[in-house]
């Protein structure tokens, strides 16, 4: 069971990566420091950072890089 | 007796009923993209339906109150709080002098409209508050709201008493799934029969490109052309034909691959073919739709779109009645 989950305030799409062609912001296991962008949602034409908003362990990413997320959905897990 | 904007959101304008009369000039009518809500919003507070309130997309706006206030907040479920405390959509609540309203993680819909008591009173352009961004009118300096601005609040609301309500009945939301309805139009022609098909057929989706110029849906198969010479004047693209004016809520695909219905911010006339229109009593329904909402077009004719029209007039006067 994760210790905090960073929910997507916005629905569209989510992404992990800050453009196609680079790493993951973030790993399964890497630290994370509240203010970390997590990864990206695009909507309108747009895209949106996802901040972590507590300090941990990045224990998992409950969706797909390039899926559809809806506001409130968790986006990652930490411990 | 200003609000203090603390933050605003992705997408937070200054909306009331529009500005009609220019769209031969090209400038869209504008206004909110869920009407009903608006006008909802604007009564549980006592203020004139077409008082000028905010139109928040898919998150809310973080609001000082500097005076007493009536608040209220219809259309999308987006949860509205006092101080952090939560407070009910489509029902009027007292805001305090000093108080911050602000707003929980979305739940559904697209689009909440917050009206406040007296309305928002910046500079009206061409008869409308509404702002159209692309035209640098209306809102705030022709803009949206951002974080620092200070909006003006008008007098002359109506009391209304804390935890006026509209009717659950009454309240309209999106589903899970929606449904457009539409009446196919001029150009209907253009597709083949198979593709005429197709298109009420198929469950689209709402797509990442949907904002107050149109929304633009994905999923369905391809539209097949019927085959022709272009004539005078008409792109090459068998989507194209010589230059027409677009009505709201008009149906273009360009390519014959993903539908554009255009809404309240619409451009005026262009060189795509339009399949038909969605009907005037569906137009306030897509300003509620997520992206990848499941959409089903149905086809109607006149008669059963200007029923729909009747429907939805009848709903707006028995939320007018209960509010009186």
């Amino acid at each position: 069971m994760a210790n905090h989950e960073v929910k997507s305030p916005i629905p569209g799409t989510f992404y992990r990566k800050p453009a196609p062609d680079q790493p993951p912001y973030k790993e399964v296991g890497d630290q994370v420091v509240k203010g970390d962008t997590l990864g990206l949602v695009e909507v309108m034409k747009t895209f949106h950072e996802v901040r972590a908003d507590a300090d941990g362990t990045l224990a998992a990413f409950p969706i797909e890089d390039a899926e559809p997320v809806m506001a409130g959905q968790t986006i990652a897990e930490l411990d | 007796m200003p609000i203090n904007v603390i933050s605003a959101g992705i997408a937070t304008t200054i909306q009331d009923l529009g500005r009609p009369g220019y769209y031969h000039l090209g400038i869209p009518m504008g206004g909110a993209m869920d009407r009903l809500a608006l006008r909802a919003a604007n009564l549980l507070v006592g203020n004139d339906e077409g008082a000028a309130g905010l139109e928040s997309v898919f998150v809310g706006p973080e609001l000082e109150i500097t005076e007493d206030a009536m608040v209220a907040v219809c259309g999308a479920e987006l949860p509205p709080k006092v101080d952090g405390e939560p407070r009910e959509t489509w029902t009027a609540f007292q805001v305090r002098a000093g108080q911050v309203l602000s707003f929980d993680f979305l739940q559904s819909g697209a689009r909440a409209y917050i009206a406040i008591s007296g309305g928002i009173n910046t500079p009206p352009m061409l008869g409308s508050r509404s702002t159209y961004a692309i035209g640098a009118l209306g809102g705030v300096n022709g803009r949206a709201v951002q974080p620092g601005d200070t909006l003006p609040l008008g007098n002359g609301a109506d009391a209304r008493k804390e935890g006026l309500s509209v009717p659950q009945k009454l309240r309209r939301g999106p589903g899970n799934a929606a449904e457009l309805r539409v009446l196919p139009g001029l150009y209907w022609h253009r597709i083949t029969e198979a593709a005429q098909q197709n298109f009420f057929a198929d469950t689209w989706k709402v797509a990442n490109e949907a904002d107050r110029m149109g929304y633009r849906f994905q999923g369905g198969r391809t539209l097949e052309f019927v085959e022709r010479e272009q004539p005078f004047s008409a792109g090459a693209d068998p989507s194209n034909i010589t230059d027409a004016c677009y009505p709201y809520g008009s149906v273009q695909v360009p390519s014959g691959t993903e539908p554009i219905v255009l809404h309240r911010d619409a451009v005026s006339g262009g060189g795509y073919f339009m399949l038909g229109t969605v009907i005037s009593a569906d137009m306030d329904l897509i300003g509620q739709l997520q992206p990848h909402t499941p959409t089903q077009f149905v086809r109607v004719d006149m008669d059963s779109a200007l029923t729909a029209r009747h429907d939805r007039t009848a709903t707006m006067n028995a939320i007018r009645e209960a509010l009186s």
